[in-house]
Protein backbone atom coordinates (compact mmCIF):
# COMPACT_ATOMS: atom_id res chain seq x y z
CA UNK A 1 0.00 0.00 0.00
CA UNK A 2 1.35 3.45 -0.88
CA UNK A 3 2.17 5.57 2.14
CA UNK A 4 -0.07 8.50 1.21
CA UNK A 5 -3.39 6.64 0.92
CA UNK A 6 -5.91 7.32 3.64
CA UNK A 7 -8.72 4.98 4.55
CA UNK A 8 -12.03 6.19 5.92
CA UNK A 9 -14.71 3.82 7.16
CA UNK A 10 -17.90 5.01 5.49
CA UNK A 11 -20.18 2.21 6.72
CA UNK A 12 -19.47 0.12 9.81
CA UNK A 13 -20.72 -3.36 10.59
CA UNK A 14 -24.03 -2.35 12.17
CA UNK A 15 -24.55 0.16 9.36
CA UNK A 16 -24.15 -2.68 6.84
CA UNK A 17 -26.63 -4.86 8.79
CA UNK A 18 -29.24 -2.12 8.86
CA UNK A 19 -28.77 -1.42 5.15
CA UNK A 20 -29.10 -5.14 4.28
CA UNK A 21 -32.26 -5.45 6.42
CA UNK A 22 -33.81 -2.44 4.70
CA UNK A 23 -32.88 -3.76 1.24
CA UNK A 24 -34.48 -7.10 2.13
CA UNK A 25 -37.72 -5.38 3.15
CA UNK A 26 -37.69 -3.27 -0.01
CA UNK A 27 -37.18 -6.34 -2.23
CA UNK A 28 -40.14 -8.06 -0.53
CA UNK A 29 -42.29 -4.94 -0.82
CA UNK A 30 -41.52 -4.31 -4.48
CA UNK A 31 -42.04 -7.98 -5.45
CA UNK A 32 -45.07 -8.44 -3.13
CA UNK A 33 -43.47 -11.30 -1.25
CA UNK A 34 -40.88 -13.79 -2.35
CA UNK A 35 -42.74 -16.02 -4.75
CA UNK A 36 -40.76 -16.48 -7.95
CA UNK A 37 -37.90 -14.32 -6.54
CA UNK A 38 -34.31 -15.57 -6.85
CA UNK A 39 -31.11 -13.85 -5.72
CA UNK A 40 -27.96 -13.94 -7.87
CA UNK A 41 -24.78 -12.48 -6.38
CA UNK A 42 -21.88 -11.33 -8.53
CA UNK A 43 -18.59 -13.02 -7.52
CA UNK A 44 -17.19 -12.51 -5.08
CA UNK A 45 -18.49 -9.67 -2.85
CA UNK A 46 -22.01 -9.71 -4.31
CA UNK A 47 -22.28 -13.47 -3.78
CA UNK A 48 -21.57 -13.06 -0.05
CA UNK A 49 -24.11 -10.23 0.23
CA UNK A 50 -26.77 -12.25 -1.65
CA UNK A 51 -26.50 -14.96 1.03
CA UNK A 52 -26.87 -12.28 3.73
CA UNK A 53 -29.98 -10.85 2.06
CA UNK A 54 -31.43 -14.35 1.73
CA UNK A 55 -30.91 -14.91 5.49
CA UNK A 56 -32.60 -11.57 6.25
CA UNK A 57 -35.54 -12.44 4.01
CA UNK A 58 -35.91 -15.80 5.73
CA UNK A 59 -36.12 -14.06 9.12
CA UNK A 60 -38.85 -11.77 7.78
CA UNK A 61 -40.94 -14.21 5.73
CA UNK A 62 -39.93 -17.57 7.21
CA UNK A 63 -39.10 -18.97 3.81
CA UNK A 64 -35.85 -19.28 1.82
CA UNK A 65 -35.36 -17.91 -1.67
CA UNK A 66 -32.99 -19.69 -4.07
CA UNK A 67 -29.52 -18.10 -4.13
CA UNK A 68 -26.98 -18.44 -6.94
CA UNK A 69 -23.77 -16.72 -7.92
CA UNK A 70 -22.38 -15.57 -11.24
CA UNK A 71 -18.77 -14.97 -12.29
CA UNK A 72 -18.52 -12.39 -15.05
CA UNK A 73 -14.91 -12.95 -16.14
CA UNK A 74 -15.89 -14.64 -19.41
CA UNK A 75 -18.30 -11.77 -20.24
CA UNK A 76 -15.98 -8.80 -19.62
CA UNK A 77 -15.73 -6.07 -22.25
CA UNK A 78 -12.17 -5.06 -21.45
CA UNK A 79 -10.14 -8.03 -22.70
CA UNK A 80 -6.92 -6.66 -24.06
CA UNK A 81 -4.86 -9.22 -25.86
CA UNK A 82 -1.69 -8.12 -24.07
CA UNK A 83 -2.96 -8.19 -20.50
CA UNK A 84 -2.66 -11.50 -18.64
CA UNK A 85 -6.08 -13.06 -18.27
CA UNK A 86 -7.36 -13.48 -14.75
CA UNK A 87 -8.44 -16.79 -13.35
CA UNK A 88 -12.09 -17.62 -13.97
CA UNK A 89 -14.32 -17.89 -10.89
CA UNK A 90 -17.21 -20.27 -10.37
CA UNK A 91 -20.72 -19.63 -11.60
CA UNK A 92 -23.20 -21.55 -9.50
CA UNK A 93 -26.79 -21.36 -10.69
CA UNK A 94 -28.48 -24.69 -10.04
CA UNK A 95 -32.02 -23.60 -10.93
CA UNK A 96 -33.69 -22.27 -14.06
CA UNK A 97 -34.09 -18.51 -14.43
CA UNK A 98 -36.93 -18.91 -16.92
CA UNK A 99 -39.79 -16.61 -15.84
CA UNK A 100 -38.12 -15.75 -12.51
CA UNK A 101 -37.88 -12.35 -10.82
CA UNK A 102 -34.11 -12.12 -10.55
CA UNK A 103 -32.52 -9.78 -8.03
CA UNK A 104 -28.90 -9.25 -9.03
CA UNK A 105 -26.72 -8.36 -6.04
CA UNK A 106 -23.35 -6.60 -6.09
CA UNK A 107 -21.28 -4.86 -3.43
CA UNK A 108 -20.26 -1.63 -5.22
CA UNK A 109 -21.98 -0.10 -8.26
CA UNK A 110 -19.52 2.04 -10.25
CA UNK A 111 -19.29 2.18 -14.08
CA UNK A 112 -22.09 -0.35 -14.61
CA UNK A 113 -19.92 -2.53 -16.86
CA UNK A 114 -19.91 -5.42 -14.39
CA UNK A 115 -23.72 -5.31 -14.27
CA UNK A 116 -23.91 -5.29 -18.10
CA UNK A 117 -21.67 -8.37 -18.19
CA UNK A 118 -23.70 -10.10 -15.45
CA UNK A 119 -26.98 -9.49 -17.30
CA UNK A 120 -25.49 -10.99 -20.46
CA UNK A 121 -24.42 -14.03 -18.44
CA UNK A 122 -27.90 -14.42 -16.87
CA UNK A 123 -29.58 -14.36 -20.28
CA UNK A 124 -27.59 -17.48 -21.19
CA UNK A 125 -29.44 -19.30 -18.39
CA UNK A 126 -32.94 -18.56 -19.68
CA UNK A 127 -35.29 -15.60 -19.95
CA UNK A 128 -36.12 -14.09 -16.56
CA UNK A 129 -39.41 -12.27 -16.13
CA UNK A 130 -37.41 -9.28 -14.89
CA UNK A 131 -34.04 -8.37 -13.43
CA UNK A 132 -33.68 -5.96 -10.52
CA UNK A 133 -30.42 -4.67 -9.11
CA UNK A 134 -29.48 -4.43 -5.42
CA UNK A 135 -26.15 -2.88 -4.35
CA UNK A 136 -24.68 -2.03 -0.98
CA UNK A 137 -22.84 1.07 -2.25
CA UNK A 138 -23.59 3.26 -5.28
CA UNK A 139 -20.53 5.43 -5.90
CA UNK A 140 -21.67 7.07 -9.17
CA UNK A 141 -19.65 7.56 -12.40
CA UNK A 142 -21.84 5.36 -14.59
CA UNK A 143 -20.60 4.67 -18.13
CA UNK A 144 -23.72 2.73 -19.19
CA UNK A 145 -27.44 3.46 -18.76
CA UNK A 146 -27.83 1.30 -15.65
CA UNK A 147 -29.32 2.15 -12.24
CA UNK A 148 -29.94 0.18 -9.07
CA UNK A 149 -33.43 -0.62 -7.74
CA UNK A 150 -32.19 -1.08 -4.16
CA UNK A 151 -29.26 0.89 -2.72
CA UNK A 152 -27.69 0.56 0.72
CA UNK A 153 -25.86 3.88 0.66
CA UNK A 154 -25.17 6.48 -2.02
CA UNK A 155 -21.55 7.62 -1.69
CA UNK A 156 -20.39 10.52 -3.88
CA UNK A 157 -16.79 9.77 -4.87
CA UNK A 158 -14.10 11.01 -7.20
CA UNK A 159 -12.74 8.59 -9.78
CA UNK A 160 -9.34 8.69 -8.05
CA UNK A 161 -10.87 7.16 -4.94
CA UNK A 162 -11.58 3.50 -4.34
CA UNK A 163 -14.49 2.01 -2.42
CA UNK A 164 -14.11 -1.46 -1.01
CA UNK A 165 -16.42 -3.72 0.99
CA UNK A 166 -14.29 -5.82 3.32
CA UNK A 167 -15.28 -9.36 4.30
CA UNK A 168 -13.94 -11.58 7.09
CA UNK A 169 -12.77 -15.16 6.53
CA UNK A 170 -16.34 -16.40 7.09
CA UNK A 171 -17.38 -14.18 4.15
CA UNK A 172 -19.42 -11.92 6.45
CA UNK A 173 -19.28 -8.21 5.58
CA UNK A 174 -17.15 -6.24 8.07
CA UNK A 175 -17.09 -2.63 6.90
CA UNK A 176 -16.95 -0.38 3.86
CA UNK A 177 -13.86 1.77 3.39
CA UNK A 178 -13.10 4.69 1.11
CA UNK A 179 -9.44 4.91 0.03
CA UNK A 180 -8.03 8.23 -1.15
CA UNK B 1 -1.89 -20.37 -7.09
CA UNK B 2 -0.90 -17.78 -9.68
CA UNK B 3 -3.74 -15.49 -10.70
CA UNK B 4 -2.21 -14.53 -14.03
CA UNK B 5 -0.88 -16.52 -16.95
CA UNK B 6 1.89 -14.75 -18.81
CA UNK B 7 2.79 -17.16 -21.62
CA UNK B 8 1.73 -16.51 -25.18
CA UNK B 9 2.32 -20.15 -26.13
CA UNK B 10 1.70 -23.52 -24.49
CA UNK B 11 4.17 -25.91 -26.08
CA UNK B 12 5.24 -28.14 -23.21
CA UNK B 13 4.28 -28.64 -19.56
CA UNK B 14 8.02 -28.59 -18.97
CA UNK B 15 7.91 -24.82 -19.62
CA UNK B 16 5.19 -24.19 -17.00
CA UNK B 17 5.60 -24.02 -13.24
CA UNK B 18 3.33 -25.54 -10.63
CA UNK B 19 1.35 -22.32 -10.11
CA UNK B 20 0.64 -21.97 -13.81
CA UNK B 21 -0.49 -25.60 -14.11
CA UNK B 22 -2.80 -25.11 -11.10
CA UNK B 23 -4.22 -21.97 -12.72
CA UNK B 24 -4.98 -23.82 -15.98
CA UNK B 25 -6.66 -26.67 -14.07
CA UNK B 26 -8.69 -24.24 -11.96
CA UNK B 27 -9.83 -22.30 -15.04
CA UNK B 28 -10.78 -25.61 -16.68
CA UNK B 29 -12.94 -26.46 -13.64
CA UNK B 30 -14.79 -23.17 -14.15
CA UNK B 31 -15.12 -23.79 -17.91
CA UNK B 32 -16.91 -27.07 -17.18
CA UNK B 33 -19.85 -25.07 -15.89
CA UNK B 34 -20.22 -23.50 -19.36
CA UNK B 35 -20.28 -26.99 -20.89
CA UNK B 36 -23.10 -28.05 -18.57
CA UNK B 37 -25.50 -25.25 -19.62
CA UNK B 38 -28.19 -25.54 -22.22
CA UNK B 39 -26.58 -22.58 -24.05
CA UNK B 40 -22.96 -23.73 -24.19
CA UNK B 41 -21.34 -20.54 -25.36
CA UNK B 42 -19.70 -17.50 -23.78
CA UNK B 43 -18.58 -14.38 -25.69
CA UNK B 44 -15.02 -14.33 -24.31
CA UNK B 45 -12.96 -14.84 -27.48
CA UNK B 46 -15.36 -13.16 -29.88
CA UNK B 47 -13.51 -11.90 -32.94
CA UNK B 48 -10.48 -14.16 -32.40
CA UNK B 49 -9.46 -16.59 -35.13
CA UNK B 50 -8.02 -20.00 -34.30
CA UNK B 51 -6.39 -22.19 -36.94
CA UNK B 52 -6.20 -25.91 -36.16
CA UNK B 53 -3.24 -27.15 -38.21
CA UNK B 54 -3.04 -30.93 -37.93
CA UNK B 55 -0.18 -32.61 -39.78
CA UNK B 56 -1.05 -35.91 -38.09
CA UNK B 57 -4.44 -37.54 -37.89
CA UNK B 58 -6.56 -36.90 -34.85
CA UNK B 59 -10.23 -37.13 -34.01
CA UNK B 60 -10.44 -36.44 -30.32
CA UNK B 61 -7.89 -33.66 -29.97
CA UNK B 62 -8.87 -31.75 -33.10
CA UNK B 63 -12.61 -31.96 -32.42
CA UNK B 64 -12.04 -31.04 -28.82
CA UNK B 65 -9.97 -27.95 -29.69
CA UNK B 66 -12.56 -26.97 -32.29
CA UNK B 67 -15.46 -27.27 -29.83
CA UNK B 68 -13.43 -25.44 -27.16
CA UNK B 69 -12.80 -22.51 -29.52
CA UNK B 70 -16.43 -22.37 -30.61
CA UNK B 71 -17.75 -22.42 -27.04
CA UNK B 72 -15.60 -19.34 -26.36
CA UNK B 73 -17.07 -17.69 -29.52
CA UNK B 74 -13.81 -17.75 -31.49
CA UNK B 75 -13.83 -18.56 -35.22
CA UNK B 76 -12.08 -21.88 -35.79
CA UNK B 77 -10.67 -23.16 -39.06
CA UNK B 78 -9.33 -26.68 -39.56
CA UNK B 79 -6.49 -27.47 -41.92
CA UNK B 80 -5.46 -31.08 -42.55
CA UNK B 81 -2.37 -32.04 -44.57
CA UNK B 82 -4.28 -34.24 -46.98
CA UNK B 83 -6.00 -31.19 -48.45
CA UNK B 84 -3.34 -28.54 -47.79
CA UNK B 85 -0.24 -27.42 -49.63
CA UNK B 86 2.00 -29.64 -47.48
CA UNK B 87 1.30 -32.44 -49.95
CA UNK B 88 2.65 -30.15 -52.66
CA UNK B 89 5.94 -29.74 -50.78
CA UNK B 90 5.40 -26.48 -48.93
CA UNK B 91 7.65 -26.12 -45.87
CA UNK B 92 6.25 -25.60 -42.37
CA UNK B 93 7.75 -22.12 -42.32
CA UNK B 94 6.09 -21.13 -45.61
CA UNK B 95 2.76 -22.60 -44.53
CA UNK B 96 2.94 -20.69 -41.25
CA UNK B 97 3.80 -17.37 -42.91
CA UNK B 98 0.95 -17.83 -45.37
CA UNK B 99 -1.48 -18.63 -42.57
CA UNK B 100 -0.19 -15.63 -40.66
CA UNK B 101 -1.13 -13.37 -43.54
CA UNK B 102 -4.72 -14.33 -42.68
CA UNK B 103 -4.18 -12.87 -39.17
CA UNK B 104 -5.00 -15.75 -36.83
CA UNK B 105 -4.72 -15.14 -33.08
CA UNK B 106 -3.90 -18.73 -32.17
CA UNK B 107 -2.45 -21.63 -34.17
CA UNK B 108 -3.11 -25.06 -32.65
CA UNK B 109 -0.72 -27.47 -34.30
CA UNK B 110 0.01 -31.18 -34.30
CA UNK B 111 3.21 -32.17 -36.05
CA UNK B 112 5.29 -35.34 -36.30
CA UNK B 113 8.55 -33.51 -35.60
CA UNK B 114 9.43 -32.96 -31.93
CA UNK B 115 10.10 -29.31 -31.17
CA UNK B 116 8.55 -27.97 -34.38
CA UNK B 117 6.36 -25.66 -32.28
CA UNK B 118 9.39 -23.85 -30.86
CA UNK B 119 10.56 -23.27 -34.44
CA UNK B 120 7.11 -22.03 -35.45
CA UNK B 121 6.85 -19.76 -32.41
CA UNK B 122 10.02 -17.92 -33.48
CA UNK B 123 8.59 -17.39 -36.96
CA UNK B 124 5.14 -16.08 -36.10
CA UNK B 125 3.72 -13.51 -33.70
CA UNK B 126 0.46 -15.26 -32.81
CA UNK B 127 -0.02 -17.73 -29.97
CA UNK B 128 1.00 -21.35 -30.53
CA UNK B 129 -0.60 -24.31 -28.76
CA UNK B 130 0.95 -27.74 -29.09
CA UNK B 131 -1.61 -30.45 -29.85
CA UNK B 132 1.17 -33.07 -29.95
CA UNK B 133 4.64 -32.95 -31.45
CA UNK B 134 6.39 -36.20 -32.34
CA UNK B 135 7.52 -38.01 -29.21
CA UNK B 136 7.97 -34.77 -27.25
CA UNK B 137 4.85 -33.49 -25.47
CA UNK B 138 1.07 -33.36 -25.62
CA UNK B 139 0.32 -30.70 -23.00
CA UNK B 140 -3.47 -30.62 -23.33
CA UNK B 141 -3.59 -34.37 -22.69
CA UNK B 142 -1.31 -33.97 -19.67
CA UNK B 143 -3.58 -31.24 -18.27
CA UNK B 144 -6.80 -33.17 -18.84
CA UNK B 145 -5.27 -36.25 -17.21
CA UNK B 146 -4.38 -34.13 -14.17
CA UNK B 147 -7.89 -32.62 -14.06
CA UNK B 148 -9.46 -36.10 -14.27
CA UNK B 149 -7.24 -37.40 -11.44
CA UNK B 150 -7.95 -34.30 -9.33
CA UNK B 151 -11.71 -34.83 -9.82
CA UNK B 152 -11.40 -38.29 -8.33
CA UNK B 153 -8.96 -37.65 -5.44
CA UNK B 154 -9.30 -33.90 -4.88
CA UNK B 155 -5.53 -33.55 -5.07
CA UNK B 156 -2.50 -34.63 -7.08
CA UNK B 157 0.26 -34.66 -4.47
CA UNK B 158 1.22 -37.91 -2.82
CA UNK B 159 -0.47 -40.13 -5.41
CA UNK B 160 1.18 -43.16 -6.97
CA UNK B 161 0.66 -43.03 -10.73
CA UNK B 162 1.70 -45.97 -12.93
CA UNK B 163 2.27 -45.39 -16.65
CA UNK B 164 2.50 -48.59 -18.67
CA UNK B 165 3.42 -49.11 -22.30
CA UNK B 166 5.62 -47.55 -24.96
CA UNK B 167 7.20 -44.74 -22.97
CA UNK B 168 9.82 -43.94 -25.65
CA UNK B 169 7.35 -42.94 -28.33
CA UNK B 170 4.71 -41.47 -26.04
CA UNK B 171 4.29 -37.71 -25.89
CA UNK B 172 1.39 -38.34 -23.50
CA UNK B 173 3.77 -40.03 -21.06
CA UNK B 174 6.20 -37.11 -21.24
CA UNK B 175 3.51 -34.50 -20.56
CA UNK B 176 2.01 -36.63 -17.78
CA UNK B 177 5.44 -37.04 -16.18
CA UNK B 178 6.31 -33.34 -16.50
CA UNK B 179 2.97 -32.21 -15.09
CA UNK B 180 2.31 -34.81 -12.41
CA UNK B 181 5.82 -34.73 -10.90
CA UNK B 182 5.56 -30.94 -10.58
CA UNK B 183 2.26 -31.42 -8.74
CA UNK B 184 3.81 -33.90 -6.30
CA UNK B 185 2.75 -37.30 -7.67
CA UNK B 186 5.19 -40.24 -7.85
CA UNK B 187 5.50 -41.86 -11.26
CA UNK B 188 6.20 -45.58 -11.82
CA UNK B 189 6.92 -46.67 -15.38
CA UNK B 190 6.69 -50.14 -16.91
CA UNK B 191 7.09 -51.35 -20.46
CA UNK B 192 9.30 -53.55 -22.64
CA UNK B 193 12.98 -52.52 -22.40
CA UNK B 194 12.88 -51.61 -26.10
CA UNK B 195 10.20 -49.02 -25.28
CA UNK B 196 11.84 -47.47 -22.20
CA UNK B 197 13.93 -44.36 -22.87
CA UNK B 198 17.28 -44.40 -21.08
CA UNK B 199 17.67 -41.74 -18.39
CA UNK B 200 13.92 -41.15 -17.98
CA UNK B 201 14.42 -41.12 -14.18
CA UNK B 202 16.13 -37.75 -14.56
CA UNK B 203 12.73 -36.12 -15.28
CA UNK B 204 11.97 -36.04 -11.56
CA UNK B 205 10.16 -38.35 -9.16
CA UNK B 206 10.17 -41.24 -11.65
CA UNK B 207 10.91 -44.91 -11.01
CA UNK B 208 11.48 -47.40 -13.81
CA UNK B 209 10.08 -50.81 -12.86
CA UNK B 210 11.18 -54.17 -14.19
CA UNK B 211 7.70 -55.65 -14.30
CA UNK B 212 4.17 -54.37 -14.70
CA UNK B 213 3.28 -55.78 -11.27
CA UNK B 214 5.93 -53.65 -9.59
CA UNK B 215 4.64 -50.51 -11.32
CA UNK B 216 0.93 -50.92 -10.60
CA UNK B 217 1.20 -52.43 -7.11
CA UNK B 218 -0.82 -50.16 -4.77
CA UNK B 219 -1.14 -47.53 -7.50
CA UNK B 220 -3.87 -44.88 -7.19
CA UNK B 221 -3.90 -44.31 -10.94
CA UNK B 222 -2.97 -46.60 -13.84
CA UNK B 223 -2.40 -44.84 -17.17
CA UNK B 224 -2.20 -47.30 -20.07
CA UNK B 225 -0.54 -46.05 -23.24
CA UNK B 226 -1.56 -46.93 -26.75
CA UNK B 227 0.77 -49.19 -28.67
CA UNK B 228 1.51 -46.98 -31.64
CA UNK B 229 1.68 -49.49 -34.42
CA UNK B 230 1.93 -46.71 -37.00
CA UNK B 231 5.07 -45.34 -35.37
CA UNK B 232 7.41 -48.13 -34.32
CA UNK B 233 6.21 -50.72 -36.78
CA UNK B 234 6.84 -54.27 -35.67
CA UNK B 235 10.46 -53.95 -34.63
CA UNK B 236 10.06 -53.22 -30.91
CA UNK B 237 7.86 -56.13 -29.86
CA UNK B 238 7.40 -59.68 -31.11
CA UNK B 239 3.63 -59.52 -31.47
CA UNK B 240 0.54 -57.97 -29.93
CA UNK B 241 -0.42 -61.16 -28.11
CA UNK B 242 2.88 -61.45 -26.29
CA UNK B 243 2.79 -57.72 -25.49
CA UNK B 244 -0.67 -58.11 -24.04
CA UNK B 245 0.47 -61.02 -21.84
CA UNK B 246 3.22 -58.96 -20.16
CA UNK B 247 1.98 -55.36 -20.36
CA UNK B 248 -1.78 -55.51 -21.00
CA UNK B 249 -4.20 -54.48 -18.26
CA UNK B 250 -6.92 -57.00 -17.46
CA UNK B 251 -9.25 -57.54 -14.47
CA UNK B 252 -6.72 -59.96 -12.85
CA UNK B 253 -3.67 -57.72 -12.79
CA UNK B 254 -5.74 -54.60 -12.04
CA UNK B 255 -6.25 -56.20 -8.61
CA UNK B 256 -2.60 -55.42 -7.84
CA UNK B 257 -3.46 -51.72 -7.77
CA UNK B 258 -5.48 -50.11 -4.96
CA UNK B 259 -9.10 -51.40 -4.93
CA UNK B 260 -10.52 -48.08 -6.14
CA UNK B 261 -7.64 -47.22 -8.48
CA UNK B 262 -8.57 -45.28 -11.60
CA UNK B 263 -7.72 -46.55 -15.08
CA UNK B 264 -6.99 -44.02 -17.80
CA UNK B 265 -6.04 -44.23 -21.47
CA UNK B 266 -5.42 -41.36 -23.90
CA UNK B 267 -7.21 -43.23 -26.71
CA UNK B 268 -7.72 -44.60 -29.22
CA UNK B 269 -7.68 -47.95 -27.41
CA UNK B 270 -6.29 -51.11 -29.00
CA UNK B 271 -8.82 -53.38 -27.30
CA UNK B 272 -7.31 -56.65 -26.18
CA UNK B 273 -3.75 -55.37 -26.59
CA UNK B 274 -2.88 -52.80 -23.91
CA UNK B 275 -6.35 -52.77 -22.35
CA UNK B 276 -8.88 -55.57 -22.10
CA UNK B 277 -12.46 -54.64 -22.90
CA UNK B 278 -13.54 -55.67 -19.40
CA UNK B 279 -11.30 -52.98 -17.92
CA UNK B 280 -11.91 -50.37 -20.64
CA UNK B 281 -15.68 -50.56 -20.09
CA UNK B 282 -15.50 -51.34 -16.36
CA UNK B 283 -16.32 -49.20 -13.34
CA UNK B 284 -12.72 -48.14 -12.75
CA UNK B 285 -12.26 -46.76 -16.27
CA UNK B 286 -12.24 -42.97 -16.57
CA UNK B 287 -11.60 -42.91 -20.32
CA UNK B 288 -14.77 -41.04 -21.29
CA UNK B 289 -14.38 -38.65 -18.37
CA UNK B 290 -10.96 -37.79 -19.83
CA UNK B 291 -12.54 -36.88 -23.16
CA UNK B 292 -15.18 -34.77 -21.44
CA UNK B 293 -12.54 -32.89 -19.44
CA UNK B 294 -10.57 -32.38 -22.65
CA UNK B 295 -12.95 -29.70 -23.90
CA UNK B 296 -12.81 -27.72 -20.64
CA UNK B 297 -9.00 -27.95 -20.45
CA UNK B 298 -8.62 -26.74 -24.04
CA UNK B 299 -11.01 -23.84 -23.36
CA UNK B 300 -8.77 -22.86 -20.43
CA UNK B 301 -5.64 -23.06 -22.62
CA UNK B 302 -7.17 -20.93 -25.40
CA UNK B 303 -8.45 -18.41 -22.86
CA UNK B 304 -5.11 -17.99 -21.11
CA UNK B 305 -2.81 -17.83 -24.16
CA UNK B 306 -5.01 -15.05 -25.54
CA UNK B 307 -4.07 -12.96 -22.52
CA UNK B 308 -0.41 -13.98 -22.55
CA UNK B 309 2.33 -11.48 -23.18
CA UNK B 310 4.37 -11.55 -26.35
CA UNK B 311 7.66 -13.08 -25.34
Amino acid sequence: MAGDTTKTVILDNSGIRRAMTRISHEILEKNKGLSNVVLIGIQSGGAHLAREISNCMELIEGERVPVGSVDITLYRDDFKSQAPHKSVGKTDITFSLEGKRVVLVDDVLYTGRTIRAAMDALMDYGRPQLIQLAVLIDRGHRELPIRADFVGRNVPTSQKENVEVLFDDKQQPVEVVLEK
Amino acid sequence: MATEFKHKDIIALRDLNKDEIELLISTAESMREVNSRSIKKVPTLRGKTIINLFYESSTRTRTSFEIAGKRLSADTVNIAPSNSSATKGETLSDTALNLLAMKPDIIVMRHAVSGSHYYLSKKVGCSIINAGDGAHEHPSQGLLDMLTIKDRFGRLDGLKVAIVGDITHSRVARSDIQGLTKMGSSIYLAGPPTMMPPGVERLGNVTVCGTMKEAIADADVVIMLRIQQERQGKTLMPNAREYSRYFGLNPENLKWAKPDAMVMHPGPINRGVELSSYVADGGQSHVLKQVENGVAVRMAMLYHVCGGELE
